[in-house]
């Protein structure tokens, strides 16, 4: 196979990648109160991941990042549902959410919402969601 | 009561255990006693001092569907009759069918119908009525497709069915009419109530549908054409479905209902008509078969006809002599048919041409067709019962009610002429029946066998009927005083006290129509073969079955041309269908409610910002349409897609615009990704037509969701709800980002299924692409 040396492609790509990262989890967290959530933030995840599979491949892309992106989606949907049924152990209807203020050590006052797990299970789930389509079409070739 | 009608049902569920036995015992030995059971039962109520019985049973209390069982005068004739004959049937065909023929089957079949047909003449209630009505329709069905490798017991059987069912579809639907104007499930609340019924709009639609089933059922023109057809059946189904029972439930209906619609002038012309034409229509066409059964068929169809006719008159007179008749038909009709099996049985032909001089074989045989023929022709002998019933006939005809409509005095005028004619082509027909099977010479060598005398048990049978018959002759008002005086009654509402008398005297006008029938008949009977030639005129080419036939095979050609049609299999023309029907419906919705509103009023400003990227997002659409490079097309795509994403910036949708360049870029991608598997885009060859139809079809749908667009956004119902999530987002979510707070928290549910939508397709994917190439596909 014709075998391209792309190494300014896969350079740049280490960096871009930590910074969409980096970038994805912000915008997981931030959700809440500034444009963002779970749902861009899995997106933008997975364009890091398919970036990287890019330039490196399927072999090095299993290496660096061992995950099996097929139970992300359950994993993701599970927690989503959890969430909802959790409300039941307070005597509340499904998806009851609530919020509340916490002194943390190093961080300092913090606002946690049950809301934000619901959050999680998205962002688990559509990162699933997208990297499963895209690497099960890309390796069909 | 209710168990008289459920017994054979029920009992027959045990019949298949018994026929496991049938070589040591015929199956029939032990069915025997059901029928004998329920004929004891009913023989009980015989007597001059009968009053009606009336049994409930709940069933569907909440619907007004209940097991209402009354046994009056008229339910009373029917079920000896249907329990009587039924006896009889078994026990002849206890020696009609071999032992080698599925018997299991056979009595299950026919334990099934008697049940039916109890129910019906018992049922007050018209839904119970219906539902039995319909299990003699499946049961007669079963029955005339006994012979199932039979081609022809295969169509008679679909064509009784057809018929059957096509009446009986209609006679419900008779009976929620008159349901829905008494408001009541009974019969006899209905007659009760007989002027709220008469009074109604609805009356003669209920009328004409309930006439419709009594008319296909019991074979009146022109729907007689199933009945010579259900001949293919084993002749003990014919003897006692096609003559003494099943086709009288049309009779019986007829009967039930004429205290109701009695008094309604139509009632009479419909009725008495159709009873007229068939007696004659059916009486001419006997003459011209040559097969027994089918000769007995036309016959049975004539003579039913006759009923009607009577029924339709509804004198005191003629509704005496109908049930009279009822009774006389099912006495000779059940012994001519099984005397014609018998002959079937010995000789191994019912080809009329090919008997002949049978006389001298089977002269106890001849003996008890002499009976039932001469019965049936109404020759004027003191111990025959059909000459009884024939002459109260035409004394009926002559005694018809005068002072109704035009149409109705023309009808009581001709109508004695044409019973006098009817009757002539019965008399030529019953002798023609006799003649040709007993006398004449005797082809040995046509037949497949020698003739010989029946066994005595397939004679008892039809020898118990031709007794019937000649006691009914000898004591007419034996018979007339326990019961058919009672079941007329219940016919005709009133008391009905009616002496038969043989003899009336010369001058009796009835008596003399019945000699000028015995003269011209025999007259005709001796000339038979010179102007058997009339057949070849009339009906010649005509035929109500090649009408059935027509509509049968129309039936399948139209409807499997409308289906081809439309489903052509290809995606374009659904499309275009679809589409089309949305489009037409909606825009004629809004044009014909005048929901289609502009208002100018609540418009923001455009700026040149908006104008622009619309541009470019218009450009770009139009664009995909003409792009003729896969390539082009998607990365045209892309440009309407990042132009959305712009607009989500300009109207100030951070999310929104964020989401869709993210899943813009990961779309786009996904479909480069999948270039390689992609077909080239083909310029498609299509004609200018299918051009111009698809771009009307699409500017009509875009044309009408703008239309939508507009019409919603200028009529301003209701508030917005909004407000209330921009003010409790902090308080009750916890975020400032209202639309991810009305994501995750005020509407998380919706979240939840999009994000199992999005797994569902993830796996699917998975699923299609490595179980394609595990199978080796590709």
């Amino acid at each position: 196979m014709y075998k391209p040396n792309d190494l300014i492609f896969r350079t740049t790509t280490s960096l871009i990648a930590f910074i969409l990262l980096g970038f994805s989890i912000y915008l997981l967290l931030a959700g809440h109160n500034s444009p963002g959530g779970g749902f861009v933030g899995g997106l933008m995840t997975s364009s890091a991941i398919v970036l990287m599979y890019m330039a490196y491949g399927a072999g090095v892309l299993e290496k660096i990042l061992p995950i099996n992106y097929r139970m992300l989606i359950p994993i993701g949907l599970i927690l989503a549902v959890g969430t909802g049924v959790g409300s039941f152990l307070f005597g509340q209807p499904f998806l009851s959410h609530t919020y509340d203020y916490f002194h943390f050590p190093i961080f300092g006052e913090l606002e946690l919402a049950t809301a934000m797990l619901f959050d999680f299970g998205v962002y688990f789930t559509v990162l699933g969601v997208t990297v499963t389509i895209i690497l099960t079409i890309a390796e069909d070739q | 009561m209710i168990f008289t009608v459920l017994i054979p049902l029920l009992l027959a569920c045990f019949i298949p255990f018994i026929s496991k036995f049938k070589h040591k015992i015929h199956t029939g030995v032990f069915v025997l006693f059901i029928p004998l059971l329920v004929f004891l039962y009913f023989i009980q109520f015989v007597g001059s001092g009968f009053e009606p019985v009336r049994h409930t049973y709940n069933w569907i209390p909440s619907l007004g569907v209940n097991f209402d069982f009354h046994l009056d005068g008229l339910s009373l004739l029917f079920a000896l009759l249907i329990s009587g004959i039924g006896t009889l049937v078994v026990l002849y065909s206890i020696y009609y069918l071999d032992r080698s023929e599925p018997l299991g089957h056979f009595y299950v079949y026919l334990m099934m119908f008697m049940s039916a047909m109890l129910g019906i003449v018992l049922s007050d209630n018209v839904f119970v009525l219906y539902t039995f009505w319909e299990l003699t329709s499946i049961s007669s069905f079963l029955l005339i497709g006994y012979w199932h490798f039979n081609e022809r017991s295969r169509y008679g059987a679909l064509k009784s069915m057809m018929i059957t069912i096509f009446g009986g579809l209609s006679m419900f639907g008779g009976f929620s009419l008159l349901s829905v104007i008494t408001g009541t499930t009974s019969i006899q609340s209905m007659i009760a109530n007989a002027d709220v019924i008469l009074a109604s709009p609805y009356m003669p639609l209920a009328m004409g549908f309930l006439l419709l089933g009594a008319f296909t059922k019991s074979a009146q023109f022109p729907f007689h054409i199933w009945l010579p057809d259900a001949m293919e059946a084993p002749t003990p189904v014919s003897a006692y479905l096609h003559s003494a029972t099943m086709v009288k439930a049309g009779l019986y209906l007829v009967a039930r209902f004429s205290p109701v619609f009695g008094d309604y002038e139509w009632f009479f012309i419909i009725v008495s008509m159709a009873g007229i034409v068939t007696l004659c229509w059916a009486s001419y066409m006997a003459v011209h078969q040559t097969d027994l059964k089918a000769i007995l068929a036309f016959s049975t169809i004539s003579q039913l006809g006759m009923i009607m006719a009577m029924l339709g008159f509804g004198t005191k007179a003629a509704i005496f002599a109908a049930v009279f008749h009822i009774l006389n038909h099912a006495t000779f009709k059940g012994s001519l048919f099984m005397v014609a099996g018998t002959v079937d049985h010995e000789t191994g032909t019912r080809d009329i041409r090919k008997l002949g001089g049978l006389l001298t074989f089977m002269p106890i045989t001849a003996t008890l067709a002499l009976f039932g023929t001469f019965s049936m022709a109404g020759i004027p002998l003191p111990f025959l019962n059909g000459f009884y019933s024939k002459e109260l006939f035409f004394e009926s005809t002559l005694g018809l009610q005068e002072g109704m409509g035009a149409t109705a005095s023309f009808l009581v005028d001709i109508i004695p002429y044409l019973a006098v004619l009817g009757s002539i082509f019965t008399f030529v027909y019953s002798l023609y029946f006799l003649f040709g099977t007993f006398g004449g010479k005797t082809q040995l060598d046509k037949l497949s066998k020698k003739p010989h005398e029946a066994p005595f048990g397939m004679l008892v049978s039809p020898g118990i009927l031709v007794l019937g018959v000649i006691l009914i002759g000898l004591f007419p008002s034996a018979v007339n005083g326990t019961f058919i005086a009672h079941a007329a009654e219940a016919v005709y509402g009133g008391e009905v006290v009616k002496d038969v008398y043989f003899w009336h005297g010369w001058n009796a006008p009835a008596f003399q129509m019945s000699l000028v029938v015995v003269g011209l008949g025999a007259v005709l009977t001796a000339t038979r073969t010179r102007w058997n030639g009339i057949y070849q005129v009339l009906p010649g080419r005509l035929s109500v079955n090649k009408v059935y036939d027509a509509i049968m095979a129309r039936i399948d050609t139209y409807s499997r041309n409308i289906t081809t049609f439309y489903m052509t299999g290809s995606l374009r023309t659904y499309m275009a269908i679809i589409l089309s029907t949305i489009v037409v419906i909606t825009v004629g919705f809004m044009l014909a409610t005048g929901g289609f509103t502009i208002d100018f009023s609540n418009l923001a400003p455009v700026t040149v910002i908006e104008l622009a990227v619309a541009l470019v997002i218009t450009v770009a659409a139009v664009g995909t349409i003409f792009a003729n490079k896969n390539v082009a097309a998607v990365l045209i795509v892309g440009v309407v897609g990042y132009g959305v994403a712009l607009l989500f910036v300009i109207y100030r949708a951070p999310d929104l615009a964020l989401t869709q360049l993210v899943v813009e870029t990961v779309s786009v991608a996904l479909f480069l990704l999948c270039f390689y598997h992609l077909p080239k885009l083909k310029k498609r060859n299509e004609s200018m037509n299918k051009k111009v139809v698809n771009a009307i079809i699409s500017v009509g749908f875009g044309a009408m969701m703008t239309m939508i667009a507009i019409s919603a956004h200028s009529s301003d119902w209701f508030g917005t709800i909004s407000d209330y999530f921009i003010e409790t987002s902090y308080s009750l979510g916890g975020g400032d980002n209202v639309v991810n707070v009305i994501l995750v928290d005020m509407r998380g549910l919706d979240t939840l299924f999009e994000i199992t939508v999005l797994g569902i397709a993830a796996l699917a994917i998975y699923t299609l692409i490595k179980s394609k190439t595990r199978k080796g596909g590709k």
